[in-house]
């Protein structure tokens, strides 16, 4: 591909979605330590979008809220119709199970279970039977392309075979929103450009909106635009006009 | 000091390294395998080959006609391969300073006591490096892209890398650096 192709794509991603994810207003403060300071943005079906900003600009913090696990002191969050941040915990639970994938740097899988297991773990535990789960397990392994990973257990992979096992992980609720949280930072240049290429490949291919937070700008390289955050606030002349909150 | 430029001769002798080639080879590997680069000229190329074979680095070994002007095919003497196996293993000597226009821009808005102006700039050349990044990141992580462009991508993410860590930095300084300025 060449740079004016790469150009024109640009523009494609800039065509208009509806707004799928939002937050207005939020404001989230650890004991007397404001973490975010009035936060509003909104993400598109579809949209992959970079959070970045400096270690502690409240980048996580906000992951946490868009992703119904953190509810924000004042403001409030949207996904689609429903207004998550009023919900209560249980709700919010069901969502994330049923809706949601979560990534995070370390630590996600079960090192006493094999990679199928790690990967058919959110599918058991949202009552799907153990057959079933295995066989789409399986398939995103497969997908992935380290099917042969199946019966390793996470101590025998490579930072970037975990790394990959997690994104499958991820995806193997067919969720609606990925959220991502420095997703290879754990990882060499080469590793986590492997991981990220898949994971923007097979999010694009099923529609999935992932919000990838990272302090990294060859990782927020990957998402078709960026929100960045700092000291708490949106610093909205480095976000641009392409952020496009709704009313 | 290093310049930067790489020699027309050094690149004509790196692409008959792995064999004989004629004029319009050597210009059509050069565009394949450095589409970064300007695409070299025919001329350059014939005037490059005709003085290297004056300086005894390339052999003119056969002439032959295709479909209209005479192409004359080179090879590599062992003096031009010597010069290049040198030539690439030789260090470049980092350039001693960087003249850069961001750097300029900001220093002297700076100078006009204007700091809003220069933190704006700041976060304004951040988000059109970005999005130039993510147009070298889709070149990258295209299946049809070849060795060559993934390279030059690389290359051109690097350095665009740098330059936003250095806009970071210097968005944070920028209190501060008024501060210092006489």
């Amino acid at each position: 591909m060449t740079v004016a192709a790469a150009l024109r794509a640009d523009s494609d991603a800039e065509m208009n979605r509806s707004p799928l994810l939002s937050a207005r207003s939020v404001v989230v403060s650890y004991g007397r330590t404001p973490a975010l300071r009035g936060v509003t943005m909104s993400v598109g079906g579809g949209e992959i979008v970079a959070v970045t900003g400096a270690s502690g600009s409240g980048k996580s913090t906000l992951l946490l809220c868009l992703a119904g696990i953190l509810r924000p002191d004042v403001g409030e969050v949207r996904f689609g119709d429903r207004v998550i941040s009023a919900e209560s915990e249980a709700a919010r639970s069901r969502l994330r199970r049923r809706e949601f994938g979560v990534l995070f740097q370390f630590g996600q899988l079960v090192p006493e279970l094999s990679a199928v297991e790690n990967v058919a773990l959110p599918l058991l535990l949202s009552g799907v039977r153990r057959r079933p789960a295995t066989t789409a397990a399986l398939e995103w392994l497969d997908r992935f392309g380290i099917a042969d990973l199946a019966d390793s257990r996470p101590p025998q992979m490579s930072g970037g075979q975990g790394q990959r096992v997690a994104v499958a992980r991820a995806m193997v609720t067919e969720p609606v929103v990925v959220f991502a949280d420095e997703p290879t930072g754990a990882l060499d240049t080469l590793a986590g450009e492997q991981v990220l290429a898949q994971l923007v490949r097979v999010t694009r291919e099923a529609g999935t909106t992932v919000i990838l937070v990272t302090h990294d700008t060859r990782v927020a390289a990957y998402a078709d635009r960026e929100v960045v955050i700092r000291d708490g606030m949106l610093d909205e002349v480095a976000t641009g006009s392409s952020d496009r909150p709704t009313s | 000091m290093n310049s930067g430029l790489v020699s027309t001769s050094h690149l004509v002798l790196g692409l008959l390294a792995r064999g004989e080639r004629h004029g319009y080879d050597l210009k059509r590997e050069h565009d394949l395998r450095f589409p970064s680069a300007r695409p070299l000229a025919y001329g350059q190329i014939y005037a490059t080959l005709e003085r290297m074979q004056r300086q005894g680095l390339v052999d003119a070994v056969s002439r032959e006609r295709v479909d209209g002007p005479d192409r004359t095919t080179f090879r590599m003497t062992r003096q031009g391969r010597k010069e290049l196996t040198t030539w690439l293993a030789e260090v470049e000597t980092p350039a001693p300073f960087v003249t850069n226009l961001f750097a300029t821009k900001v220093t002297l808005a700076l100078l006009t006591g204007d700091e809003g102006a220069a933190a704006d700039y700041l976060r304004r050349q951040r988000q059109a490096h970005l999005a130039r990044m993510r147009d070298y990141t889709r070149v990258k992580t295209d299946p049809e892209s070849s060795l060559s462009q993934v390279l030059a991508a690389d290359y051109a993410l690097s350095h665009l890398d740098a330059d936003l860590r250095w806009m970071e930095t210097a968005l944070d300084r920028v209190t501060g650096l008024t501060e210092e300025m006489p």
